[in-house]
């Protein structure tokens, strides 16, 4: 479906000034696959996805998608492909049904099978009593299901999602992804979103691409990418202040690594974090060291782009900064 | 909540359509989808209209009483509402069209002007359809400005003004096409798109002998004034509406809006290519 090759892509900013947005990406995306592409603010995400749906010409580097060149060939490309960007596709001044049966005859319908489709996609997406509503009167969740349905108009067999859910309060984000995977089920389609909301990509996605200072970093599912990047962290304090006959124990446990002993407190990764931890707590009892509390902590995406790069993909997040988290640390009581 | 047709409708083309007819079909789609929120909305017509009023209403007066007397000198045969209204309607294709390309800055800044460019309407399309629109207030304005003086004592001279409206129409097109083109240049600081409108358009105006006759100021300013198209424009609607149509005067018009209209289209066109960066 995309079979992207060394793409780059600089933005000349002044005489003195490139950047280099992307510098060399190559991606290969099956049809039917649900792909996530994460990765901080400025991370060459967004330049990447409007290279793949015609809007930028690469810098170097080819790219073929939905069979079509997307330099040569890019009137084919964007009969194909369906596009939600990162703003409203909407104009404000134009009415809900009248934005989809104008996106219908676009793509060649007449004027009875763009309003048959207008109603289905509008009935699809809770959208009806809106239908004569003008655009700029709609609240931010029903512009974005606007922006969904005007994407799927001519029934894409790939569409390409930006930031889909950016500014939607939780509970706008649970619904408008409810509408995308079933449409998504219906259509057999193949979606390529990009977001910087690691829970998104990590409940969403059936595959990770990490992209980073304009490069791929890791490309993987998630569960894979969390396990063999990050790995379960367990933290464990004693009563009393020295945890060294602990850290001990803890060293002994199946795929202990970077065992940390600081005062009352040990950390350390582990293979399998809930099972270490029980028999740890055995093999504490058994040697008589008195345990206070224990935890696990299963690693999020975060975490993975934290020992790929260093650094916190949440630096980047706090406008948007998300209170349902999914991925808090589970706590397990000793 | 129904489920949603598994297949894509039939009837959508996957096939390549180029060539003139395709063009056409897509400038038709373009220009529907700007001629909506008119319909829809009516009454919006008059926003683009009011700087033209304020001058027809608070000038036009003032005019009548310092030139009046000289009516049949300066102003030719026909008074004062004869010279005035014709200039008032070029300067409503003024104000509406040079403004226009607002809405496409600000179709830039919420994502419709991008959900547009991954559509396979052609890129040509997007700025003809959007400029072609431009006809359709303008007209609506310029009958209203008319009708409104008749019982002032503006005589109609019905051909020469049906002929006058079509060329308001072409130059228009030209405008227009001319503001989407800035609006495009200026996309990334948008506060540029006034500074350059406000910035040309006053001096445009003056130029162009709309609000007092050029034949009483100095030299340099009627030569500046004969490279202005518009001083060309507001020559032919005045002959027009004075029931002149074959003149030489209404020819160098159509010259003049001819001339904006391809310029402004090619410019236009060439920016919109290039307006996905």
């Amino acid at each position: 479906m995309i079979d992207a090759r060394s793409l780059t892509r600089d933005f000349v900013v002044s005489r003195s000034q490139t950047v280099h947005a992307v510098r060399g990406i190559s991606l290969r995306i099956e049809p039917g696959e649900l792909v996530a592409v994460l990765g901080p603010n400025g991370a060459g995400k967004t330049t990447t996805m409007r290279m793949l749906t015609t809007l930028i010409a690469p810098t170097s580097g080819t790219a073929t998608v939905a069979g079509h060149d997307v330099v040569r060939q890019p009137a084919q490309v964007r009969r194909h492909i369906g596009y939600v960007g990162q703003g409203n596709g909407a104009g404000h001044t134009q009415r809900v049904r009248d934005e989809l049966n104008t996106q219908g005859s676009i793509y060649g319908l007449d004027r009875r099978a763009a309003r048959q489709r207008a109603a289905e996609l509008l009935d699809a997406l809770d959208l009806t009593e809106l239908a004569t509503r003008k655009v700029s009167a709609l609240s931010g969740g029903q512009r974005r299901r606007l922006d969904v349905a005007m994407g799927l108009v001519h029934g894409p067999s790939l569409l390409f999602l930006d930031e889909p859910s950016t500014g939607l309060d939780p509970q706008n984000r649970a619904n408008l992804w409810e509408h995308i995977l079933r449409m998504r089920a219906e259509h057999e389609m193949t979606v390529v979103l990009t977001t910087h909301y690691m829970d998104e990509a990590d409940s969403m996605a059936e595959r990770v691409v990490v992209v980073d200072h304009g490069e791929i970093i890791a490309d993987d599912s998630a569960a894979t990418l969390k396990a063999k990047l990050a790995g379960d962290r367990i933290v464990v304090t004693v009563a009393g202040d020295d945890a060294r006959p602990l850290a001990r124990l803890v060293d002994r446990l199946p795929g202990a690594r970077d065992v940390v002993c600081d005062g009352n407190r040990v950390q350390a990764h582990v293979g399998n974090g809930p099972a270490a931890l029980p028999e740890l707590l055995r093999a504490a009892v058994a040697a008589d060291v008195p345990v206070a509390t224990a935890q696990v902590h299963q690693p999020t995406l975060d975490d993975v782009f934290l020992a790929l790069t260093g650094r916190s993909l949440r630096e980047g997040e706090n406008e948007h900064g998300n209170p349902q988290d999914a991925k808090t640390p589970k706590d397990v009581p000793a | 909540m129904s489920t949603v047709s598994v297949t894509a409708p039939s009837q959508i083309r996957t096939a390549g359509r180029t060539g003139p007819l395709g063009l056409f079909r897509d400038i038709g789609i373009v220009m529907t989808r700007e001629l909506r929120p008119l319909l829809h909305d009516p009454f919006s017509v008059i926003f683009g209209m009011v700087q033209p009023l304020v001058f027809l209403g608070l000038f036009g007066p003032l005019l009548v009483g310092s030139l009046g007397g000289q009516a049949g000198t300066a102003l030719g045969n026909g008074g004062v509402w004869q010279w005035f209204v014709p200039a008032i309607l070029v300067m409503t294709a003024l104000f509406g069209t040079s403004t226009t390309g607002a809405s496409l800055l600000f179709e830039f800044q919420t994502g419709a002007h991008e959900r547009m460019l991954v559509t396979p309407l052609s890129r040509p399309s997007l700025l003809i359809g959007r400029a072609l629109k431009e006809m359709v207030p303008l007209a609506g304005q310029a009958v209203i400005i008319v009708l409104v003086m008749i019982p002032f004592g503006f005589r109609l001279h019905l051909a020469g003004a049906l002929v006058g409206l079509a060329l308001l129409a072409v130059f228009g097109i030209g405008l227009g096409a001319l503001s989407y083109a800035l609006a495009i240049a200026v996309r990334k600081q948008d506060w540029m798109f006034w500074v350059v409108q406000q910035t040309l358009i006053f001096p445009l105006m003056l130029l162009s002998g709309m609000l007092l006759p050029l034949e009483t100021g100095p030299g340099w300013m009627r030569a500046a004034a004969q490279l202005n198209p518009l001083a060309y424009l507001v020559d032919a609607e005045r002959a027009l509406f004075a029931g002149r149509i074959g003149t030489a005067t209404v020819l160098w018009g159509w010259v003049a809006a001819l001339v904006t209209a391809a310029v402004g289209l090619a410019v236009g066109v060439r920016a919109m290519a290039r307006s996905a960066d």
